[in-house]
């Protein structure tokens, strides 16, 4: 394992940012710390990048002990939210920043800052400011300066939040094939579910600093081991006391057994899927389906139907333990 | 084919935006432009083209002797060089006094926050009285400097103070952290950050500081006339000496005195500006 944490806690005054965390990031992956703003993410990241003191608990970075390391010495690549560029140096010089600390030859440097730029596209852009780049270039600056020193781990702190929907989407793909080049191990924190279950090998959702689960991407979003992570990965109705994914409920026009009765209240068309309200004795359920299916079954307001979750579908009790499937 | 469109029409929009900024000032903006120079002209402007017209009327030879005066040129040089001692040490302490404003916490810092300004706020010979009372024959503290040419420098010391500080104060607060971490991650040690990082960021504001700090120096009067005791040739500094000119109605050679100020000011004003762009250049 290449980064260990082991009891970690810390507090800000009498905020808990992080409540006795533990876990093991597997090398050369590329691990997601998701999880809802202000649920300790950040601040797992900066205490294994030691820029934060854990108050208590041990970080170790490749078999050695980090925890009263600096971060100078710590070898890890940090990225910033907000790029943290050296906006009096050139591109270049903010690549080299760290291999002219070392002391490296001179020609040594150039090669690298070459071969770093060119990985980053940022090759024709060498000797301009960081204030003459866009905020996604400004990262890719900002990435390619972390790998410079050949980091053990790259630590990403919201890496894509700064930036605009569509250089997200495309940085977040550009990251993922350039850690197929360069597999070193990598972890970013998002609050994005969308982007950790597109991008990462593996993730580690954290709420109310605890660790809610870890797993693969599918594994959190087929077996979620509580209601939090089930409603943080995608959306989740109530039916019957038990959270369900809208479009994992199988509804019918006629009781197929084992079924809840409601009736139709309301029908929206997005696109081409058909959301439905569907209101039973207890509750009010939230169902989706095709735009083929909800004509196939002539549903409208008014309409009965029987919901039932499909074969398979995870579904979890609040209490936080999880129901076989049906 | 683009390569040789590319240029003209490059041209043809330059002349466009030249032509517009001649002519096409808005109402609003144009009178904003008005009240500007005509307040800069009668408040700077024509006053220092009337000293310098004042220096004319002695013609060269005048202006040559007054400056050649033994007691003047000893007093411009003590000005001079004192003013530039002064700005040397408000570069470091005003540095260091902002940086501990900005990042350190403790008690007492907003009443710090209060006092830096005084200097500013307290009338120049209430500052001179408050100097004498406290630095001079009858010093409490047991310093005695009244008589001294360190009466002058503590005089140019006490009025200057703030001029670094509060430049590189909110530019220092305005620092990102996240670029000094940056910086730890790559490897820098503390030294290395404020040399390689921080240093550079605040240049600028500290180049502003110790422009004004030394401007403000060498046109000190009420704050040292009291202590420093205008002794000729030993502490009598520029302003003391432009006053006597005026007082046996010799304005020529006041004025000449006071063109030589100006222009010293004005280069040394320049010259830290060229040393700023030079540094920002630099990268």
């Amino acid at each position: 394992m290449s980064i260990e944490v082991t009891g970690v806690g810390k507090r800000f005054g009498d905020f808990v940012a992080l409540d006795d965390v533990s876990v093991s990031i597997p090398t050369g992956q590329l691990t997601a710390l998701l999880g809802p703003s202000g649920g300790g993410k950040s601040t797992l990241l900066r205490i294994i990048a030691g820029l934060e003191d854990a108050d208590t608990g041990r970080i170790e970075i490749e078999g050695r002990d980090a925890t009263d390391l600096s971060p100078q010495k710590r070898n890890v690549g940090f990225v910033f939210q907000h790029y943290a560029a050296f906006k009096h140096l050139s591109v270049a010089r903010n690549v080299a920043f760290g291999l002219e600390i070392r002391k490296r030859p001179k020609d040594e440097i150039k090669a690298r800052v070459h071969e770093l730029l060119e990985l980053v596209h940022l090759e024709q852009f060498a000797d301009r400011r960081p204030g003459q780049l866009s905020g996604g270039q400004r990262q890719r600056m900002a990435l390619a300066r972390a790998l410079a020193v050949k980091p053990t781990v790259l630590l990403l702190d919201e890496p894509f939040g700064a930036l605009d929907a569509k250089v997200r989407k495309e940085l977040r793909d550009w990251l993922r094939r350039l850690h197929d080049e360069i597999p070193v191990t990598t972890v970013f924190v998002t609050h994005d579910q969308e982007e950790a279950l597109e991008v990462a090998d593996e993730i580690v959702v954290i709420n109310e600093g605890r660790i809610e689960q870890v797993g693969t991407p599918d594994q959190l979003y087929d077996e979620p081991a509580n209601d939090f992570v089930m409603s943080f990965l995608g959306p989740v109705t109530s039916l019957g006391g038990v959270s369900v994914r809208p479009h994992d409920l199988e509804i019918s026009t006629e009781d197929p057994g084992g079924g809840v009765a409601g009736t139709v209240v309301r029908s929206v068309r997005v696109g081409f899927e058909v959301r439905l309200e569907v209101r039973t004795s207890t509750e009010s359920v939230q169902a989706v389906l095709t735009r083929t299916e909800a004509r196939g079954l002539g549903v409208v307001d008014g309409t009965t139907v029987w919901l039932r979750p499909m074969l398979g579908a995870p579904t979890v009790r609040p209490t936080g333990l999880l129901v076989p499937a049906v | 084919m683009v390569e040789t469109v590319a240029p003209s029409q490059a041209a043809r929009r330059h002349r466009r935006i030249r032509s517009g900024g001649a002519t096409g000032l808005s109402a609003s903006s144009g009178i904003g432009l008005g009240v500007a120079v005509i307040w800069f002209s009668v408040l700077a402007l024509i006053p220092l083209i009337a000293v310098l017209v004042e220096t004319s009327t002695g013609g060269w030879s005048a202006f040559w002797a007054t400056l050649t005066d033994v007691q003047t040129a000893a007093a411009i040089r003590l000005t001079i060089t004192q003013a530039l001692l002064v700005t040397g040490v408000n570069v470091v302490m005003g540095t260091l006094i902002a940086w501990v404003l900005v990042r350190d916490h403790f008690f007492g810092k907003r009443a710090l926050e209060v006092i830096i300004d005084i200097p500013f706020a307290l009338p120049t010979i209430v500052a001179g009285l408050v100097l004498l009372s406290l630095y001079g024959p009858r010093s409490p503290v047991g310093v005695n400097v009244a008589n001294t040419r360190a009466a002058v420098f503590m005089a140019f010391l006490f009025v200057t103070l703030p001029f670094v500080v509060r430049t590189v104060q909110p530019v220092l607060a305005e620092l990102d952290r996240d670029v000094e971490e940056a910086a730890a991650s790559l490897g820098a040690s503390r030294p290395v950050i404020f040399r390689r990082v921080i240093l550079p960021a605040l240049f600028p504001a500290i180049c502003a500081g110790a422009a004004l700090s030394f401007a403000r120096a060498i046109s000190e009067y009420g704050s040292l006339v009291l202590l420093s005791g205008n002794l000729p040739l030993r502490t009598e500094v520029t302003s003391v000496r432009i006053l006597t000119y005026l007082e046996n109605g010799n304005t020529a050679s006041a004025a000449a005195v006071a063109t030589v100020l100006l222009g010293v000011s004005l280069l040394v004003i320049v010259a830290l500006d060229l040393v700023q762009r030079r540094v920002a250049r630099r990268g």
